[in-house]
């Protein structure tokens, strides 16, 4: 068994001990996966999971042993950027750009929950079929991505921009 | 402190005072700034326009390599033990089962650690900037509960880690002050701040408040904070063959670091070498903390390149943050508002060898003209860790109590709060005497309130409900002084092809290298993509620390200085034949990769036919600006009017920031797009302040009981509104570029702004940070 990450076959490791977060920065080198906590509240070691988010931290290395894994390295590079990467440059959505591939990896992911009609807690409907993409859905679905710089206004607005959504504060 | 201490820093302050009094009698023309920089003038250029920051792309992309990423040959991993008392001896350390653990490479403690300095404190030489003098592992004394008693290094972090939670100790406890209250009884001393005693007097403040027309007086208190930068403190350093000791670190000030270390450890200052290009955040924290010197340390004893990652409790056991405070403002004023007493006293909490007491009062010696006025910081000692500068250290705080109560003291008087600060603006720096160097705070506030629609507010509170929920509105004043340390010094080298920048300053976020391009491509006359700016490593020249909103300041009157001496140098190999020939360097500017005549832009030669014609491949110059005297000669300070409009629920007591606006004074604006993303941040913080920052201690133990993102709430994404800032944009006449500092007073005023608007919204008045519902019901 193997995980992929960014498409590329990895051996797990033998120490089960060994998060899916230090597995990417430590043994593939992948340190664009950050670590902020090592204990699921700042967001920041966010990763795509067979295509959902999880918080690297908080998953063992084993745990995703078959899953496919995509990290802030296989969304784009410097030279070609996701468009969400990009918006993130163009709007400011980052400063010390710390928290910024957990933010961008958690608003991937999460703009296919909206799209699958997943409610979250500002919800006013959760029933409903479709889900409006408000900006307070928007804030919601990131509050669990800290920025402690205050990028918070531009990273809502990169990720309208780049998702082509058409929100109301 | 101790007497001898005493003396010298008394000796100094008098030193320092009687130096200020003779550069603020000194003619204009003796002080630089006196001549308004040339580019102010220029509004043509890169300056001022939004650039994407340079970095964003390699950050987006998760490709920019942070100090915690640098992987050595060889390099182990080191984990932390802590004390678990606030103060006392350590009568057993057992390290066995530590030693005998897989994969462990040394246990280090003080038994065994190398002899070390004890570190220069803050302000005692030129690059001295640790917040205190305490030995770094080198006896049984436990000075704070969280202090380092042993450092693990394995060969993986999961056995470090695993290693230091198998080091026990027994110790002998001894009384200690941890709690404030505690530590007030037993007395208090004067603080100072800068070697400036924190203390200002004129006339009987106290009996200009007793004849007063109006008057209030409350007390008001802030708690602990910690910075929380996302970046956990790290370091990944090297002995290297040579005995460099190299360190990559994410630091705020690498040329202190280097220094400061050599000290330490007994080595030249060459001899240690700091790199820093990328910080994850720093507000101040990302100074020097016992860390850097453990993991130096560990890897000299284990001979081998270690790693250091602070996990996020580590952070709060080991790196200070902004210190309580509980602070009285008393405000007297006439029938028409002007005030006549003005007094903010009161205290703040330190440990015995921090060198940094809340400078609280600060941010009052030049906000209001007042009758008489009464400013006084009192220090009362805590057995903890030491506290530190964390964003606006002194204006923070010391903004939420004055603006509340002038707040105040314009609903007993009647007077709009706006108003009531027009009618109290001074003409001249009230303490000091000295005039201001720009301050348009009432252009400030005009634009902010048209803006906002501060004419929709009604003055009663409990006057507005939306459904279930009370709306209100506030504002505050925001301010930061202007800052320019000594120790600036940038290198130019200049080709055909372009020029290179080089200075030991810092990037945490605030955009400095971008803004640093655009203004040397303006300087220069070159494109921003012919420009290399390289800072970040203790090798460059300057000591330049990114903290005191002083960085672009500094980095600015720098490259001017190197940029005359080059413009000097150009001139003498342009030689006779040059149409720029005997100009002096006054006399050119440069424009389009070359040199002009200022009075005859058509009298030109460019850089790459000067150099051809000298057979000259590169240029390289290097300068030293002035001494800061212009601090001395202005008084100099940013401003800024701050409004929130709030929501508290009627039933629950949950505050809401629906609108938040900040109109911002503060000389000319170098890019708007990252200053805009400096002043946001600056106020979020001040959100984070108003509403849900404190560290919380154990005040038995003097242990911090929530050392996590989870239990020490930051604001998160749904509680932060649309946030618009706007600014004057009035430049400066008498500071580099016509800027003053934006990095921290967008936290200033904004905790009052917030409680203002919550008193509005509801009718009670919080004193007490940070405004929890609890509070409200």
């Amino acid at each position: 068994m193997a995980l992929i990450v960014n498409g590329i076959e990895a051996p797990p490791p033998a120490d089960p001990r060994v998060s899916l977060l230090d597995f990417l920065r430590e043994h593939l080198h992948l340190t664009g996966t950050k670590v902020g906590c090592n204990q699921g509240a700042c967001g920041a070691c966010t990763v795509i999971v067979d295509g959902r988010r999880v918080l690297s931290c908080l998953t063992l290395a084993v745990q995703a042993d078959g899953a496919s894994v995509t990290t802030i390295e296989g969304l784009g590079t410097p030279t070609a950027l996701h468009p969400l990467q990009a918006a993130f440059v163009e709007h400011d959505g980052l400063q010390c750009g710390y928290c910024t591939p957990g933010q961008i990896c958690s608003a991937v992911a999460m703009v296919e929950e909206l799209r699958r009609g997943v409610p979250s807690n500002v919800t006013a409907d959760v029933a409903a079929q479709a889900i409006a993409a408000t900006r307070e859905e928007l804030r919601e679905r990131m509050s669990g991505n800290l920025c402690r710089c205050g990028a918070h206004n531009g990273i809502i607005a990169a990720i309208e921009d780049a998702f082509g959504l058409e929100t109301a504060a | 402190m101790s007497i001898i201490k005493g003396a010298k820093a008394r000796a100094q302050g008098l030193a320092m005072g009687a130096l200020a009094k003779a550069v603020a009698l000194a003619p204009d023309s003796w002080i630089p700034g006196s001549t308004p920089d040339p580019l102010i003038r220029r509004r043509s250029g890169h300056t001022g326009k939004p650039m994407s920051r340079l970095d964003g792309p390699l950050k987006v992309a998760g490709q920019a390599r942070f100090a915690a990423e640098i992987a050595l040959p060889g390099m182990a991993y080191a984990a932390l033990a802590h004390a678990t008392i606030a103060k006392g001896r350590i009568t057993a350390l057992d390290t066995a089962a530590a030693e005998a653990a897989p994969g462990v490479v040394l246990v280090m403690t003080y038994r065994n650690a190398p002899r070390l300095q004890r570190p220069p404190v803050f302000m005692s030489s030129a690059k001295a900037a640790w917040g205190d003098d305490l030995p770094i592992l080198q006896d049984d004394q436990v000075r704070w509960n969280g202090q380092p008693i042993a450092v693990v290094v394995a060969e993986t972090q999961e056995q470090a880690d695993h290693a230091a939670s198998l080091v026990t100790a027994i110790y002998a406890e001894e009384p200690a002050a941890t709690a404030f209250a505690e530590a007030k009884s037993k007395g208090s001393s004067p603080g100072s701040f800068m070697m400036q005693p924190l203390h200002n007097e004129s006339g009987d403040a106290e009996k200009a408040l007793a004849a007063a027309h109006f008057r209030v007086d409350a007390t008001y208190t802030t708690p602990r904070h910690n910075h929380n930068a996302i970046e956990l403190h790290g370091l990944t350093c090297a002995w290297e063959a040579d005995g460099t000791l190299r360190i990559h670190d994410a630091s705020q000030m690498v040329a202190h670091e280097a220094w400061t270390l050599a000290r330490i450890f007994g080595l030249a200052e060459e001899k240690v070498v700091v790199t820093s290009p990328f910080v994850g955040g720093g507000f101040g924290g990302k100074g020097l903390w016992q860390h850097q010197v453990l993991a130096a340390a560990a890897a000299k004893l284990a001979e081998r390149p270690v790693r250091l990652l602070l996990p996020r409790e580590g952070v709060y056991r080991l790196v200070g943050g902004r210190a309580q405070t509980e602070q009285r403002v008393a405000l007297g004023a006439d029938a028409n508002g002007r005030l006549t007493a003005l007094i903010h006293t009161g205290f703040t909490a330190k440990p015995p060898a921090s060198a940094m007491p809340e400078p609280f009062i600060v941010p009052t010696r030049s906000a209001y003209a007042a009758g008489a006025m009464l400013l006084d910081v009192q220090v009362v000692e805590v057995d903890g860790l030491s506290n530190t500068f964390m964003r606006a250290p002194g204006e923070a705080v010391g903004t939420f109590a004055v603006e509340c109560a002038i707040d105040e003291l314009a609903e007993v008087a009647g007077i709009d709060p706006i108003e009531l600060r027009i009618r109290n603006e001074p003409d001249k720096d009230p303490v000091s005497g000295l005039p201001f160097s720009g301050r348009n705070l009432v252009e400030a506030y005009r634009l902010g309130a048209e803006r906002f629609g501060w004419d929709r507010r009604s003055p009663a509170p409990r006057s507005r409900r939306e459904g279930e929920w009370w709306v209100g509105m506030g504002c505050a004043t925001g301010t930061y002084p202007y800052y320019r340390m000594p120790g600036g010094a940038a290198r130019i080298t200049l080709t055909a092809e372009g020029a290179t920048v080089d200075i030991a300053a810092h990037e945490m976020g605030m955009g400095t290298a971008t803004a640093a391009t655009q203004v040397a491509a303006d300087r220069l006359g070159l494109d921003p993509a012919a420009i290399t700016f390289n800072y970040g490593d203790s090798t460059l020249p300057g000591t330049v620390m990114a903290g005191g909103s002083q960085q672009t300041a500094s980095i600015g009157a720098s490259v001017v200085a190197a940029h005359r001496a080059l413009v000097a140098e150009l001139v003498k190999l342009a030689g006779n034949d040059s149409p720029i020939a005997g100009a002096k360097p006054d006399e050119l500017s440069c424009r389009d990769a070359g040199l002009c005549r200022a009075d005859n832009e058509a009298a030109y030669e460019s850089y790459a036919s000067i150099l051809a014609r000298a057979n000259r491949p590169s240029i390289t110059v290097e300068a030293t600006p002035s001494m800061p005297f212009e601090m001395m000669h202005w008084s100099m300070h940013s401003h800024s009017a701050m409004f929130a409009e709030v929501r508290v629920n009627a039933v629950t007591g949950e505050i809401r920031v629906s609108r938040f606006l900040g109109s911002f004074d503060c000389g000319r604006i170098l890019n708007s797009k990252t200053a805009a993303s400096q002043f946001r941040g600056g106020i979020i913080m001040g959100l984070g302040l108003a509403l849900m920052e404190e560290t919380q201690f154990d005040a038995r133990t003097g242990r911090i009981m929530n050392p996590s993102l989870a239990e020490y709430h930051l604001p998160v994404h749904l509680d932060v509104p649309d946030i618009e800032v706007i600014w004057t944009d009035i430049p400066d006449p008498h500071t580099p570029m016509g800027a003053r500092g934006i990095g921290e007073i967008g936290i200033t005023g904004t905790g009052a702004a917030v409680a203002n608007a919550v008193y509005n919204a509801v009718g009670k008045r919080v004193r007490d940070l940070p405004i929890t519902l609890d509070k409200l019901l």
